[in-house]
């Protein structure tokens, strides 16, 4: 690595992003693919690359580093991947590389990497294009032809007919075929689909257009039939691509979970291992600072261990041989020697993942707006146009037989014309874009915002909530201490000298109030009771009240505390809270104000969490709650017909997540949760929830309004098509307009006013 | 109206060409990283290491 990059400051130059700290690095070996030729190749997802000033950091680094012969950072994926020759460079130097620069790095399973690809968009993409040129071509055909309609020559309009026919029929063969297929799944299986009216439409146009055509007649629907391709297309594309984000969104949060582990082999060797082939028995290494990725049970060392994703609980816990440590505990202090007990498969996350399943599953019973109204459309269309068709062809003949000659006599021809007309007009463009066409909006805003919705339906999901339950540690707070005590100038530099030597996140919380400056000479920690140096040539001692100031009265509230003791000066006690996220109080109340019920459901301690909810101004709480409970209190609310919106962020929150109506977590939350919510916030701020309920309640107000409109077209255009009164013009025309009016109306959320506290 | 025999042709094929590129940009991956592009602009090239 050269100069310039080592002194560059930490993480994004352009300060898009927080640089991530230089933790625990990762050894992504397990992950590293090679081909044929000798050389690797390196997937990793990079997190807080942002702009020009990231790429160029962290490819000149790469390319800086012996043996590499290609480093390319895709920003919008935030995948980096790197190759070089085998044994020039190893991957943990790689991925150590991107660390030191200030960004987070996990390594990417290469068999998830090769299904990025994504064939169906690429299909509907092609599709689109080659629909888009036929309309516009075919239009250039059908505009002298409806202009020209007085003057133009018989012949020269037949000709402008077979023009069209031989650029339209082609394209619409081949955009039509995601309908096509669609549409025979749906009939083999006995049932139908949006895509069989659509298929039959363009089929019957294209042939009786075709036949029009031959006989020299006046009406050709080719421009209908390729707009109306264009258009459903657009639909079907964006509906496509808020799905495939949605599963890059997960399959990226999975991705991240294939962490490593250091076994000991029996002959003594370390060696980095994936998670999943860890077996029963197997020793591993858990280095300070790690977060174990199986369940185990300690024998060797002692430690103190970071719970608060997996229970709730703020403040650490101690650990000593033949304690178990969960797959999810973060050990602070000492490295532990593990034995494995159970395998990824069935250790505590993995139990978690099936309550997760089990609530993802109620949730898949949810029937998106959109289906509801292709259910209700597909029959009526169906039978409209076979209405037509049979009263075309045979009622004008009976009732002239019967003596009403009003109505003249048409041919078969004809009326088929008519049905098929019915069966254009009807068909479900602005359908089809009236619900994507606002999610697209909707989401897009509130990415911008800092809100990722993972899914469309996610959005209608949001909108019908009327309750919402928060978790405490980490969501409703911060998850991270702070210096409550005020402390003179000269102590508080002492002990974070000190505390600059510990992992603890007491520690951490004193160093962070402190700001940067020197570290302890000398220190060792003491596990589970504190860490005593030498500061300004006195030693010094900080952690618990027994090691630090044995002889202090015991304090009377249960606040997180540290207690430093300097030389000869009388010990100190350094209080912490858990502080509340700055808007967290005025969410509640914009939440109360909306008319939601708001409850909190956490795993602390009652003390803890009756302060917090207290605080923030909630009235309903539980406490000590464990995860299968929280799971439970979600069922029963749901049972009492409550539409729950879940806000968490650890393990032991997911089972909740999974079983709520809707979820939300902090980008903060443990993989496990993001994969479960619906949406991920950023930022320290709990406003994001509110803006995500108000936009997806004005999306779901346009989304009515979008279907009331297409529902008015049609009840408009459908007896004018069934009289018999539709030119391809006034198809085309309708067709146009009420696709725009949609998606017109679609865009009028982004000029909606954001909440702000 | 012979110029039609010669017009509607040019112009068609004019729009299978702009059909054909956009299809090959498809294929070759330019849509890949949007974002990454649109920074990748501020980029001098010689501001990177020679590859070896």
């Amino acid at each position: 690595m050269d100069a310039a990059t080592l002194t560059a400051g930490a993480g994004c130059p352009s300060g898009h992003s927080v640089a991530a700290s230089a933790g625990a690095s990762v050894d992504p070996t397990a992950f590293v693919r090679t081909d044929d030729s000798g050389a690797e190749t390196l997937e990793l997802l990079v997190q807080g690359a942002r702009c020009a000033g990231c790429i160029r950091k962290i490819e000149s680094a790469m390319l800086a580093l012996p043996g590499v012969s290609d480093a390319r950072l895709n920003l919008s994926t935030s995948r980096l991947r790197v190759r070089w020759m085998r044994g020039r460079v190893d991957a943990r130097t790689i991925a150590d590389g991107v660390t030191r620069l200030g960004y987070a790095v996990t390594a990417f399973d290469p068999a998830e990497g090769q299904k990025q690809i994504d064939q169906e968009g690429r299909l509907l993409l092609r599709a689109l294009a080659v629909a888009a040129f036929a309309s516009m071509n075919v239009m250039m055909f059908s505009v002298p032809i409806w202009s020209g309609d007085l003057d133009m020559e018989g012949s020269t309009r037949t000709m402008m007919h077979w023009w069209s026919a031989i650029v339209a029929i082609p394209a619409a063969l081949y955009a039509g075929q995601p309908f096509f297929r669609s549409a025979i799944a749906a009939l083999r299986h006995g049932r139908t689909n949006m895509d069989v009216p659509i298929s039959i439409a363009v089929i019957l146009t294209l042939s009786m257009s075709l036949v029009e055509t031959a006989t020299g007649r006046h009406h050709a629907y080719f421009d209908s039939v390729c707009m109306l391709l264009f258009l459903l297309l657009i639909g079907r594309y964006l509906d496509h691509r808020l799905r495939e984000k949605a599963r890059t969104a997960a399959r990226d949060l999975l991705a991240m979970q294939t962490k490593t582990a250091v076994r000991i082999a029996p002959d003594g060797r370390a060696e980095s291992v994936a998670a999943k082939a860890l077996l029963a028995g197997d020793t591993i290494l858990l280095a300070a600072g790690e977060r174990a990725a199986v369940d185990g049970v300690v024998m060797k060392g002692a430690s103190e261990l970071d719970c608060a994703l997996l229970t709730g609980e703020t403040l650490p816990t101690q650990t000593k041989i033949g304690d178990t440590v969960h797959a999810g505990a973060i050990n602070l202090t000492h490295p532990l020697r593990l034995r494995v007990v159970s395998p990824v498969e069935s250790s505590l996350v993995a139990q978690l993942a099936r309550l997760i399943e089990i609530g993802e599953q109620g949730r898949a019973r949810f029937v998106r707006i959109a289906d509801k109204a292709v259910r209700l459309y597909v029959p009526v269309v169906h039978t409209l146009a076979a209405a037509t068709f049979l009263f075309w062809a045979f009622a004008p003949k009976l009732l002239n037989s019967v003596g009403v000659t009003s109505i003249a006599a048409i041919s078969v021809h004809d009326a088929v014309m008519i049905a098929v007309a019915v069966l254009i007009i009807t068909c479900p463009c602005a359908l089809g874009l009236a619900v994507p066409a606002v999610q697209v909006v909707a989401t897009g805003r509130l990415f911008k915002r800092g809100v990722l919705v993972k899914s469309g339906d996610a959005l209608e999901r949001l909108a019908q909530i009327d309750t919402v339950v928060f978790d405490k540690t980490g969501t409703l707070t911060l998850g991270k201490p702070r210096l409550a005590t005020m402390l003179d100038a000269a102590t508080l530099r002492a002990a974070a000298a000190l505390a600059r030597c510990s992992r603890h996140p007491l520690s951490r919380a004193l160093v962070d109030a402190a700001g940067p400056g020197a570290a302890a000479r000398s220190s060792a920690e003491v596990a589970g009771e504190g860490i005593i140096g030498d500061v300004d040539g006195a030693t010094a001692r900080l952690g618990r009240r027994s090691f630090a100031a044995p002889h202090a009265p015991e304090s009377q509230d249960d606040a997180a505390e540290l207690w430093f003791a300097h030389g000869d000066v009388a010990p100190v006690r350094i209080a912490f809270v858990d502080e509340l996220r700055p808007d967290a109080k005025l969410v509640i109340a914009a939440l109360n104000k909306r008319g939601l019920a708001v409850e909190v459901l956490s795993g602390d301690r009652t003390g803890a969490v009756s302060e917090a909810a207290r605080a923030a101004g909630v009235a309903t709480w539980n406490a000590e709650v464990r995860p299968a409970e929280k799971a439970a209190r979600l069922e029963a609310l749901r049972a009492a017909g409550r539409k729950v919106l879940m806000v968490g962020d650890g393990l032991n929150d997911a089972p909740a997540l999974a079983a709520a109506h809707a979820s939300a977590s902090p980008g903060t939350a443990v993989e496990v949760s993001q994969a479960a919510s619906d949406i991920v916030f950023t930022g320290a701020r709990l406003g994001p929830v509110i803006d995500a309920i108000d936009t997806a309640r004005t999306a779901q107000k346009r989304i009515r309004e979008n279907l009331t409109l297409s529902a008015l077209y049609n009840a408009v255009a459908v007896p004018v098509a069934a009289l018999g009164f539709v030119t391809p013009l006034i198809a085309a025309l309708a067709m146009a307009g009420s696709s725009l009016l949609v998606t017109l109306n679609a865009l009028r959320l982004q000029g909606m006013r954001a909440w702000t506290s | 109206m012979d110029i039609l025999a010669f017009l509607i042709p040019a112009a068609l094929s004019l729009g299978a060409m702009g059909l054909a590129a956009f299809l090959w940009s498809l294929r070759a991956n330019q849509y890949e990283d949007l974002e990454g592009a649109a920074h990748r602009i501020l980029l001098d090239d010689d501001d990177l290491p020679p590859r070896e």
